[in-house]
């Protein structure tokens, strides 16, 4: 399956393998997982690669109880990661939420399908895009990132680990099905080309410790437990020493820190990319699978003479408004098609706010959106 | 005197226990019980969940961890897989470990990993104003049993035997010496621990009950036996006694012992240097 050219590694990978060989790289070293279609490969792979790395897997008895069981051992300096799909991304959500409350690193992979309920198990669908973002409870920032290929699920992967750990925050992967069980050629970086980020740790003696002081950056550092920086970690609203409290003025700053930790991060946490946008009337938003049939579709359609350009968002949330507002400020129109029953379009048409009109394409069969539907709408634009 | 102050976070007084809760009394045992063991405060991580007893953690100076509603033993569950010198302890409450929680404490207990899991119960839910707890006496009042329960209560202690926990205690608060030596035992013990402490809520179970804090606490002395007086004692006389002490330990492979074993060995198999 594999073997050494020019020094590069290069494999034929499914996307699900593909997370877990890139968890490995960015340093993950204790999974917990709870079996659920279409992501068990990663667990699968994991509990066979972690061990041999000195790391921990473990099968939890439920989804909650493997969110639980990551944000715990995240407490020991562990980087941590678990799996699921949208009934267990549901599950897990209430932790997620204790996640960002007490700033603890994780990697959340939801292999999207599609919903509401049991659903379609194995289906592929974009449906959880606004779960990613509003889906735990109360004010919170949300980071969450969407690859298109087999390679970029391995980049992504790194990536999300690399923003969980700097900005101690949870980030969802959000794979659809069919980049999860696609099978692709990955050129595997030589480990002494990835980058990785660590979370900030404490400079100071553990009496002048503040788990939760506001920094320059809003991240405060975070100690291992069991270093000698004893502290205290809630879910309650707490001071900068971790302790639980509910004046208004720490309820205001806390959650305004919070938020403000992300905004300040925006330039290296944003990422998107655009295709054919320099002369482009229509510009198509897409991400996941869906970006792959926008891009066959608007081959053809420049093909048939008709400018069109792609800006394909990966990272979903904090959602890239400024290049969304760019891009409605050049074209005429734009499409948003998705794989659910408009999600992502909701916040496009937020930020467009006029500009040009926005239109959608979207299938919830189960099936992939074919290039055709895209054409379709782009050439009935085109013509009006 | 025992030095308290030692281990407390005395800023984060007064707490929020209300006049007669037994978790004060709990606290204080289990603080006496830590320093019988020897243990460095940096080697312990305390573990709750919500509830009133799950506030515990915040007033001693430990890693201590306040986690959601039913969930510590899985917090727990990960910072002993992933950090195996920490000595983790548990604090949770009867609704947080039994309902909420029962999956994980089944599972916990089936695993026998190495967490000492002290379970306040006190047969209520006193911070959300005394609904019906799953150990809630049949026939009790409860908030949301205004004409009396209906339901059976559970048996921690059963259950937790029936899960596969290999030391298996029940105290009350009335008797702390026989509790500090209870937890203690529980923290040296290799494998999952339970110490299950009857204690009162004359708050939220006592007030609609019509029972005094006094009556609680005699109830705690009168209708307990302990396990080695209950051996000399006809079913007669235990007939309605809920029995004390250590009630079960057995010696099962331990799973964090047994995870270390199970890396040196694939490691082997696959010819990686430890």
């Amino acid at each position: 399956m594999s073997k050494q050219m020019q020094g590069r590694q290069i494999k034929l990978l499914q996307g699900n393998e593909a997370c877990a060989d890139a968890a490995i790289a960015a340093g993950c070293r204790f999974f917990a997982g709870y079996p659920i279609s279409p992501s068990s490969e990663i667990a699968e792979h994991l509990s066979v690669l972690l061990p041999r790395v000195g790391g921990k897997f473990i099968q939890m008895e439920d989804e909650i109880a493997a969110m639980g069981a990551i944000l715990g051992a995240a407490m020991t300096g562990a980087k941590v990661m678990t799996a699921t799909s949208g009934p267990g991304y549901s599950l897990k959500q209430e932790n997620i939420g204790y996640a960002v409350m007490a700033e603890i690193p994780c990697v959340i992979v939801d292999v999207m399908r599609g919903g509401p309920s049991t659903g379609l198990p194995t289906s592929p669908a974009q449906s959880d895009v606004m779960q990613a973002r509003w889906g735990t409870h109360g004010d919170h920032p949300a980071v969450a990132l969407a690859p298109a290929s087999v390679r970029e699920i391995y980049e992504e992967t790194i990536r999300a680990f690399n923003i969980s750990e700097r900005y101690r925050i949870p980030v969802s992967l959000l794979i659809d099905e069919i980049i999860a069980h696609m099978r692709e050629r990955l050129v595997v970086p030589d480990p002494s080309q990835i980058v990785l980020w660590q979370r900030p740790r404490p400079t100071v003696p553990p009496e002048q410790y503040l788990p939760f002081g506001d920094t320059a950056t809003g991240v405060p550092p975070m100690a291992d437990f069991g270093t000698g920086y004893r502290y205290h970690v809630t879910g309650l609203y707490h001071d900068a020493r971790g302790l639980p409290k509910d004046t208004p003025e720490i309820v205001d700053s806390a959650i305004r820190r919070l938020m403000r930790k992300i905004e300040l991060g925006m330039a290296e946490i944003q990422k998107y990319e655009e295709v054919g946008l320099l002369d482009a009337a229509v510009g198509v938003v897409a991400y996941g699978s869906s970006a792959r049939s926008a891009k066959a579709a608007i081959r053809m359609a420049r093909a048939r003479g008709i400018s069109v350009g792609l800006l394909r968002p990966v990272t979903l949330w904090p959602f890239p408004e400024n290049a969304v507002r760019g891009l409605a400020d050049r074209v005429k129109h734009i499409i948003v098609p998705e794989m659910n029953l408009g999600q992502l379009v909701l916040e496009v048409e937020r930020v467009v706010a006029g500009r040009c009109p926005v239109h959608r394409v979207n299938r919830v069969t189960g099936e992939p959106i074919p290039p055709g539907d895209i054409l379709a709408k782009i050439e009935e634009l085109a013509k009006a | 005197m025992f030095d308290y102050e030692k281990y407390l976070r005395l800023e984060m007084f007064p707490h929020i226990w209300c006049p007669g809760c037994g978790d004060g009394i709990v606290m204080k045992s289990l603080l006496r019980a830590i320093d019988r063991v020897g243990l460095q405060k940096d080697e312990i991580c305390m573990v709750s969940g919500i509830g009133c007893s799950s506030r515990l953690p915040g007033y001693v100076d430990f890693n201590t961890l306040h986690t959601t509603h039913g969930r510590p033993l899985a917090f727990a569950t990960g910072v002993k897989l992933a950090k195996p010198a920490l000595t983790v302890i548990v604090v949770t409450g009867d609704g947080d470990a039994l309902a909420i929680g029962g999956n994980h404490f089944i599972h916990a207990a089936r695993r026998n990993i190495d967490l000492t899991v002290l379970l306040f119960n006190n047969a209520t839910y006193g911070m959300t104003g005394g609904q019906l707890a799953p150990t809630t006496p049949t026939g009790k009042i409860a908030s949301t049993a205004r004409d009396g329960s209906i339901d059976p209560p559970f048996d921690a202690c059963k259950l937790a035997i029936a899960a596969g926990a290999t030391y298996v205690a029940r105290a009350t608060s009335y008797h702390s010496q026989q509790l500090d030596r209870l937890i203690e035992g529980g923290i040296k013990h290799k494998g999952f621990s339970l110490i299950e402490v009857l204690e009162n809520c004359n708050t939220y179970y006592g007030r609609p009950n019509k029972i005094s804090l006094v009556e609680l606490l005699e109830w705690e002395k009168d209708n307990t036996v302990n396990i080695k007086a209950a051996e000399r004692m006809t079913p007669e006389q235990l007939q309605g006694k809920i029995i004390t002490g250590l009630l079960y330990q057995a010696g099962r492979p331990e799973y964090v012992a047994g995870y270390e074993q199970h890396i040196a060995r694939v490691q082997a198999k696959a010819g990686v240097a430890a």
